[in-house]
């Protein structure tokens, strides 16, 4: 599905290298997770992958499904089934959230040839979508994000998800700013969502939402690579011994 | 003080070969008393402090500067609105155009036989707003129009209008230089809604005069457009009485200079008047000016001025808004917002937002801003499959719903903004 080959980022404002060579090869249907300390490249990993401005390549390749990533602008990534739940959801004033959503599902289906749906078609399933996730009527109306909880914002994010369909979905600290029972509606959002055609790859701090949605391969990203690679207990050895352990033992 | 000799100069061109209409006593009257003013005042040069963002030498210039007429494959606005059409070429009345000047609730004449009636309510009304808005501030453009204006209408609604009157303005020969001047006098508890449409000629000179009276309401949606190089002077001044409202709302698109001034006086406790707008421009020669002055000299007065421009390719808009608050406008809520989003570093946006107040128990706020597109706003759409161009046209939209959102007829928005998201499509 996505494979990342050395992949090295510098930021384009200031001479500062972010990622060192990343390699990283992600099976259809398979969920995988990159933990990391803080500035360790997790965000920038995201960000590049989805065309974000203000980063420069300067090694390595990016594919979705052989085709080169790095080369599309976002718009095309997307199209070609590439999705980002953000860590910090942008609040867009004046626009709803259902034109947001719509313009945004039949944008991607002109992009890849296929009719626009319908504006009864879209309605149903999103209101389908959104009950599932527990947002109602009035999150649907008003302006995208705008007023909404941290817990609203991350539940939208996963119902645009889960609207547009993607084949690879990055989710950028999903559960930071989550509480308990709101971290159980976005992983069931997520779990619903699993299946053998669509790719996960989970970023976060925690092992905890790794409880949820669990995951079939572990990563451990330090400054800038990823230094150490297992199954879920090695999100359990972070979860207990933190990270020196393992950044001790690949140092 | 002596007027300056370029005052002086500018305004004797101006006036050496002017025809001053001829009527009923009151009106030749009313025109003899606006051309004193006129040159009591001289008219404005770009020396002066209230025409420092915006020359008006094209407009005092003897001769309007011709305006090609541009076209493009939008029908007319307001189409599917049951309305009463009013049609002017190039600031002459078109009674084929027009339908027929009765409806119910309203009654509608042309100007010319109104000021050509000895008896005629238009007296009270004619010119005396103009005059009375004058001061503190000079609107020598205004006692002009006064004094010249070669046609128009005067509408007088004493019930609840059926329908909305639309002013069409066609404007089919490149050289026209058209002087309008139009009355509206809203009676006790009456309402109207109307609509001003089209770039009406070359070079144009309108002006409105609106008495509210106690519990009356006026709606006004005008849309100025489409044709790049018009040029265009408006002004509307209105006085609301008591429990009236007055609301308000201007779209411009294009044309090299276009200056709207808007001066509002609330004489009546409880009040509302709101005037909003837009302007989208595109290009250095575009220059659009909102000068906007309310004056508070009621109770419980509230007033609302909102104002957004789109401004690309070196644009130029500016905003002039002032709220006065006199002694005893006790519980004023006064509101005023100027925005600008400048497409690129070439455009730019100057305001000059201003409050003086003379009373000590009242809520006033103002606030002005320039900004460019959210980056990070445009990178979300984007990475949700909307395209560069799209992303930026809604947050563009976006950023202009405040504004419309003033108008209170969602079908007029509606309208509006479908015209904005053309004109954005073709502007990219």
């Amino acid at each position: 599905m996505l494979e990342i080959k050395g992949l090295e980022v510098k930021l384009e404002e200031e001479d500062k290298q972010i990622l060192k060579g990343v390699d990283l090869k992600i099976e259809p249907g398979s969920v995988h997770a990159i933990m990391g300390p803080n500035g360790s490249g997790k965000s920038t990993l995201s960000y590049v992958l989805s065309g974000k401005d203000g980063y420069e390549v300067t090694a390595g390749s990016a594919h979705l499904e052989g085709a080169d990533l790095l080369d599309m602008e976002p718009e095309d990534r997307a199209a070609n089934g590439l999705f980002l739940a953000f860590q910090y959801p942008v609040e867009i004033p004046g626009v709803g959230n259902m034109t947001f959503l719509r313009t945004a599902v039949n944008a991607q289906r002109k992009a890849r040839g296929e009719e626009e749906l319908s504006a009864g078609d879209f309605l149903k399933e999103v209101r389908a979508k959104a009950k599932d996730l527990k947002i109602d009527a009035d999150m649907l109306k008003r302006p995208v994000n705008v007023g909404f909880s941290g817990g609203e914002k991350k539940r939208n994010e996963i119902l645009q998800m889960a609207m547009l369909e993607p084949k690879m979905c990055i989710l950028d600290e999903t559960d930071s700013g989550l509480d308990v029972d709101a971290m159980k509606l976005v992983s069931e959002g997520v779990n619903a969502l699993r299946s053998e055609g669509r790719s996960f790859l989970v970023i976060t701090h925690y092992q905890r939402l790794l409880d949820h949605i669990k995951p079939d391969v572990v990563h451990i990203m330090a400054d800038g690579r990823i230094v150490k690679t297992g199954g879920p207990e090695l999100a359990l050895e972070v979860e207990n011994n933190g990270y020196a352990d393992i950044l001790a033992e690949v140092a | 003080m002596a007027l300056a000799k370029l005052k002086i100069d500018t305004t004797e061109a101006r006036l050496a070969d002017v025809d001053v209409p001829q009527g009923a006593a009151w009106g030749n009257a009313a025109r003899a008393d606006a051309m004193a003013r006129v040159r009591q005042m001289g008219l404005p040069t770009k020396r002066d402090e209230y025409w420092k963002y915006t020359d008006p030498t094209s407009l005092t210039a003897v001769n309007a500067s011709e305006a090609a007429l541009f076209v493009n494959d939008e029908g007319p606005l307001f189409a599917d609105v049951d309305r009463i059409k009013i049609v002017f070429v190039d600031g002459i009345f078109d009674a084929d155009a027009s339908d027929n000047l009765i409806g119910e609730g309203v009654e509608v004449e042309r100007l010319a036989d109104a000021m050509a009636t000895d008896i005629h309510w238009a007296k009270d009304l004619y010119g005396v707003l103009e005059a009375r808005g004058q001061n503190p501030v000079e609107r020598p453009l205004a006692a002009l129009n006064t004094a010249l204006a070669t046609d128009g209408v005067v509408i007088r609604v004493t019930g609840k209008a059926a329908k909305p009157i639309n002013f069409i303005y066609l404007h089919k020969d490149v050289s026209s230089d058209a002087i309008l001047h139009n009355l509206v006098k809203v009676e006790a508890g009456a309402e109207l809604t109307l609509l001003e449409t089209g770039p009406a000629a070359a070079r144009f000179s309108k002006q409105l005069e609106v008495e509210v009276a106690e519990g009356g309401t006026f709606h006004h949606v005008r849309a100025q457009g489409r044709d790049h190089e018009r040029r265009a002077v408006t002004h509307c001044f209105a006085r609301l009485a008591a429990n009236s409202t007055f609301k308000s709302f201007t779209l411009t698109f294009n044309g090299v200079l276009t200056r709207n001034e808007c001066i509002l006086e609330i004489v009546g406790d409880d009040a509302v008047a709101h005037v909003a707008g837009i302007c989208v421009g595109d290009g250095k020669d575009f220059h659009h000016d909102d000068t906007v002055f309310v004056t508070h000299d009621a109770l419980n007065g509230e007033s609302r001025q909102v104002f957004k421009k789109v401004l690309r390719n070196g644009a130029t808009g500016v905003f002039q808004g002032k709220i006065l608050v006199k002694e005893g406008a006790q519980k004023t809520d006064g509101y005023q917002i100027s925005q600008s989003l400048l497409l690129d570093e070439d455009s730019q946006f100057l305001a000059k937002p201003e409050l003086e107040i003379y009373a000590d128990d009242v809520a006033c706020s103002h606030g002005s801003t320039s900004g460019a597109i959210d980056e990070t706003a445009l990178f979300y759409l984007r990475s949700r499959g909307v395209s560069h161009d799209d992303a930026r046209n809604l947050l563009t939209l976006s950023f202009l719903a405040e504004a419309l959102e003033e108008i209170e007829d969602e079908g007029l928005a509606e309208d509006l903004r479908a015209r904005l998201e053309g004109w954005l499509t073709r502007h990219r």
